[in-house]
């Protein structure tokens, strides 16, 4: 089935090649950008959603099962599916890919934040309520924080996975720095420019899950020394 | 004839849309081949890894690394960057790229499956004198057949959704009507996408559920409430909790 073609032997086609970056840095810093926007504005979008969601889903119980049911069968659907249902409406463009990537990250975080949420010790609710805590304000003080470990784990996740997510967006011509690997693809098969999108890919989601697993230490003291 | 749901209902009513060459019979043939070798090879790879460093209690990390290192790699980067390495273009290629996403729940959940074999089993067979291998094979294996299971069933839903997107550099499958659909204008292929949007998710869901059904089968009545436990442990192991 696979053929071989002569100019994958050509040394005119390098895997990676410091002339292209140099000579292309405005395309590739543009394709970089837009990535980083997308995935931050959707991660940041699916966080605001998906609190108050895992917060429903813990309150009131028999709103539970509906939600985890919902995020499951729509992490089922295939991603480029959600593309097809939603790009004949929302047309070509960044809101397309966001609404996408949103409903993804959405589901991964509910589910950690619900978990979260769920693993406070029975123990501490009852000594917050004897407190003369109410259920805000055991939300805000006890519950939230005591949960903060599932829901940072969820941001890392739907962090990592958004921007793997987002070069499916070249489908709709809006994939960040997919755009650039679909484009070597294109063009004759240019491996430096493949490799050059895949490696920022793969470097944005490592700097974006380093500055969260940050984030989460600075806003976790207790949680370091000790046993943990 | 505005409507896109409309077209859709419209495009997937004609027979010749079925039958062509390219048509939906072919691209469901392609798909599910696709995908059924992806998995194999996966579970080749995957499993008696999997096993093996669960049975020897080591490589906890590198299950997590493997885990958290494909999340970050694109599908879009496999799928165009391995046809230009050795495996040349084709389906090899194509199968390779989707293998790589079959493999960390596979992994996960064989390692899980071996580890939370009771202890006391364990020592049981080493005291009736069953060697390293005996112990993997004749106890080990069975209790983590209901992981193994769990573990097959996400990774098979995970590469028929995957498999849409081999349509990327022309690799075939369901997801090659979505392109098509998408490569015609908006107005006039909007019909065509949702219909390929509809066949890519039906085929995802009505595999999770046959899988389902098979899971439940292979589980042996006392391991059956393990399922859950399995899903969850599973993606502890991937979240690193």
């Amino acid at each position: 089935m696979s053929f071989r073609l002569s100019y994958r032997a050509d040394p005119g086609n390098p895997w990676f090649s410091w002339q292209y970056v140099r000579d292309n840095s405005d395309t590739i810093l543009a394709a970089l950008r837009d990535h980083a926007s997308l995935t931050a504005r959707a991660v940041l979008i699916a966080a605001l959603v998906a609190l108050p969601l895992a917060v429903a889903a813990h309150w009131f119980r028999s709103l539970a099962g509906p939600i985890l049911a919902f995020t499951g069968v729509l992490y089922t659907i295939p991603s480029l599916a959600l593309f097809a249902f939603l790009a004949p409406y929302l047309g070509i463009g960044a809101i397309t890919v966001l609404s996408v990537v949103v409903l993804y990250a959405l589901l991964v975080i509910v589910r950690n934040a619900v978990a979260g949420l769920s693993q406070v010790p029975p123990e501490v609710r009852e000594a917050a309520e004897g407190m003369g805590y109410g259920r805000w304000g055991r939300l805000l003080r006890i519950e939230l924080p005591l949960a903060l470990p599932g829901i940072l784990t969820g941001l890392r996740l739907a962090t990592v996975s958004t921007v793997a997510l987002v070069t499916v967006g070249v489908v709709v011509g809006r994939g960040g720095l997919g755009q650039l690997i679909f484009a070597g693809f294109q063009n004759n098969f240019y491996k430096a420019e493949i490799m050059t999108g895949t490696l920022l890919c793969v470097l944005l989601a490592l700097v974006l899950d380093l500055i969260l697993a940050g984030v989460g230490r600075a806003i976790t003291p207790w949680l370091r020394g000790g046993a943990r | 004839m505005s409507n896109p749901v409309g077209q859709a209902v419209l495009w997937l009513n004609d027979p010749l849309n079925w039958t062509n060459p390219g048509g939906v019979l072919d691209r469901l043939g392609e798909h599910l081949s696709i995908s059924a070798a992806a998995v194999l090879l996966g579970c080749l790879v995957a499993w008696p890894v999997g096993l093996w460093l669960g049975h020897s209690g080591r490589g906890g990390g590198l299950v997590l690394l493997v885990s958290n290192v494909t999340l970050a790699i694109p599908t879009l980067a496999l799928l165009t960057i391995l046809p230009l390495t050795f495996l040349g273009f084709g389906r090899s290629s194509v199968v390779v790229a989707l293998a790589v996403f079959a493999v960390p729940p596979l992994l996960a959940n064989a390692y899980t499956g071996v580890r939370q074999a009771d202890p006391e089993a364990r020592d049981a067979a080493r005291g009736m004198g069953l060697s390293g291998g005996q112990v993997l094979r004749r106890v080990e294996l069975p209790l983590a057949v209901p992981y193994l299971a769990a573990g097959f069933r996400t990774a098979t839903v995970q590469v028929v959704a995957t498999a849409a997107l081999a349509s990327f550099v022309n690799g075939g499958g369901l997801g090659q009507i979505i392109r098509a659909g998408f490569g015609l204008d908006i107005a006039a292929g909007g019909g065509q996408i949702i219909a390929g949007g509809l066949l890519v998710a039906g085929l995802a869901v009505l595999v999770e559920l046959a899988l389902a059904l098979v899971e439940r089968v292979v589980t042996p009545r006392p391991l059956r409430p393990a399922r859950r436990r399995a899903n969850r442990r599973a993606a502890d192991a991937v979240a690193g909790t």
